[in-house]
């Protein structure tokens, strides 16, 4: 006999069910259930530079946004077309060198580098990378992991690009608002326009090429062209990312090609909820500000950082994404059996 | 006699050591159902990968409607129209079933040959593949096609693999075992369809272990047996050679399988 009587249940909300597809139509109340949460979003990321009041919460924002950018571009690759991509510093890296060449070389304002810089890395960075493309998951990862070093000991061992010094004297955006409402207005833009890119019929492509790039070679879909279009927006994202981080700190160096900004956007994807979009610029919402606090033990706040990561990895492993969203769409209760 | 549409020409693989194909050649015509039967390990996958470019002969050659495609890559071969099944179901599994379908509507000979050129959204494409899902047989007006690939059974995964040769509106339809892992009411309902398919004039390949089936359907069929041809014919001719019942049915239940079929 079993000691078990009851067990716990999950239902669809009845407004979930509800607002489910035309049905959402119906009355306001429905419509903003499903409209709220985005709004909330936009809303909250819009009015960040308001609610930091001082100059150093206010970069902090700007990193923040950074971070997000990168990790929803390693989000994109991993969980939407399967290529496992460590390469996040290559991209940061490449985006702020072109960024900082075309400025402090050619003086091109800030405001016509990040874009040339977003289009000439991502496809400097699809070039690098086509080579790799046959490789997928942890195979992909290792040899993505390798870009970053090579960028950096290049640059070092030619003393190219200003040597180990790197780019001094680049010029800054306008003021700090433009440079916040920048980053934060970048991130919303590449959030929904993923969101959106990732269901159409070419979006699905990505993901069949995840589940089984065999038989979309069978489909007569040439894979190796879907997956540098994938790499190139992923890169050009990250490239963009780099950029404003070059015109932020007025300068472009070496530790641009850091593996933090390679891991720590994994990291953000994983507190997140991976494959969600939302989740790892939430992540990075929470990371780089706990990361930012935690300044002051020194070292020891890797200690508190890895704790949070092993934490999440073995309580909440499907990120805070998956389980706010299935909170906001199911209830729980006890049922006998 | 007409051109053969498919030509292969001294084929031979070796993996290292192994053989797997030693100088196969035969011809398939247009509108044949060709059955190529053998014991396992004896090549039949083989020669389907060579055929459909997912691996390189050692030697030999394949001609398409006279065109040499030997080594293309595999999408480029199936944008020709000759289009293949896995011998282990690959769908998408992330995918609801009719999505399954829109990656093959995507490509750009079903754009070439569809006929829905012009309405290339997304609502649309999305519609013929419920239709060719509903042809090849999913129920009609169900829910399952929009069910998740991942819980579909065999029955249906394997009728999707036909369906995405399908989408590509197909000239060659190579079906690696598609009658296995089915249970005999689903073949039962499975061989009329590739019966229709043969009256549509899509010519069909069929690798096959499920004899009585294959002999019921095929006009031609060809035995390999470690990597070689040991004979091609009707499938009279084939039941009644001798070295066909040595290498593959064995000598003694030769008896059994002339009463099956």
């Amino acid at each position: 006999m079993s000691t078990q009587e009851s067990r716990k249940e999950r239902i669809n909300r009845g407004i979930k069910v509800r607002s489910d597809g035309l049905y959402a139509l119906m009355s306001w109340r429905e419509l903003s259930y499903l409209t709220l949460p985005r709004f909330i979003m936009i809303a909250g990321m819009l009015s960040l530079p308001f609610l930091m009041p001082d100059m150093y919460w206010q970069r902090v924002i700007s990193i923040v946004c950074i971070y997000a950018i990168l990790a929803l571009s390693f989000d994109f690759l991993a969980h939407y077309v399967g290529l496992v991509s460590l390469g996040g510093a290559f991209f940061i890296g490449t985006g702020g060198y072109i960024a900082g060449i075309l400025n402090s070389y050619f003086s091109i304002p800030p405001f016509l580098t990040v874009p040339l810089a977003a289009i000439i890395g991502g496809i400097f960075c699809t070039l690098m990378l086509l080579p790799c493309l046959p490789l997928k998951g942890v195979y992909f990862a290792i040899v993505t992991l390798m870009y970053p070093l090579f960028m950096a000991r290049v640059i070092e061992a030619f003393d190219i690009f200003g040597g180990t010094d790197g780019l001094v004297g680049i010029d800054s955006f306008s003021s700090s608002f433009a440079e916040q409402y920048f980053v934060i207005g970048m991130v919303l833009i590449f959030l929904f326009g993923l969101r959106r890119f990732v269901t159409t019929d070419r979006g699905l492509i990505f993901t069949a090429i995840m589940d089984n790039d065999q038989a979309v070679k069978a489909s007569g879909i040439d894979i190796t062209r879907y997956k540098a279009l994938a790499v190139f927006i992923a890169s050009a994202m990250g490239c963009m990312a780099g950029a404003c981080l070059t015109h932020i700190y007025m300068w472009s160096g070496i530790s641009q090609f850091a593996l933090d900004f390679s891991i720590l956007p994994i990291a953000a994807t994983v507190i997140g909820g991976s494959g969600t979009l939302v989740g790892p610029i939430l992540g990075c919402l929470i990371l780089v500000p706990v990361s930012e606090l935690l300044r002051d033990f020194g070292t020891l706040r890797i200690v508190f950082y890895a704790s949070i990561l092993v934490g999440f990895i073995l309580f909440k492993s499907g990120g805070i994404m998956e389980f706010g969203q299935r909170k906001y769409e199911q209830f729980e209760r006890w049922t006998k059996i | 006699m007409t051109d053969p549409i498919l030509k292969m020409n001294g084929l031979s693989k070796r993996f290292g050591g192994v053989k797997a194909l030693k100088d196969v050649s035969f011809d398939v015509f247009p509108g044949d159902v060709l059955g190529i039967i053998g014991p396992n390990g004896s090549g039949k996958t083989t020669i389907v990968n060579c055929i459909t470019g997912f691996i390189k002969p050692t030697s030999g050659k394949v001609f398409f409607r006279g065109k040499d495609i030997t080594g293309r890559p595999p999408h480029k071969i199936a944008d020709m129209g000759v289009t293949r099944t896995f011998q282990v179901m690959r769908p998408y599994y992330s995918l609801p079933a009719y999505k399954n379908l829109v990656i093959p509507l995507f490509s750009p000979r079903a754009k070439r040959t569809g006929g829905w050129r012009g309405g290339g959204n997304l609502g649309n494409r999305q519609t013929i593949a419920i239709d060719i899902l509903e042809d090849i047989g999913f129920e009609r007006d169900s829910y399952i096609p929009f069910k998740k690939t991942s819980t579909l059974p065999t029955g249906y995964l394997k009728r999707l693999e036909l369906a995405r040769c399908l989408a590509l509106k197909p000239e060659i339809i190579i079906c690696d075992e598609v009658f296995s892992g089915l249970s005999m009411s689903e073949i039962a309902s499975m061989v009329p369809l590739i019966e229709r398919l043969q009256d549509e004039g899509i010519t069909i390949v069929m690798i096959e272990h499920r004899l009585r089936e294959l002999f019921q359907v095929a006009n031609r069929v060809m035995v390999l047996n470690f990597g070689e041809k040991l004979i091609e014919g009707t499938p009279l001719d084939v039941m009644a050679d001798k070295k066909v019942k040595e290498a593959y049915f064995g000598s003694e239940e030769v008896e059994e399988v002339m009463t099956y079929a």
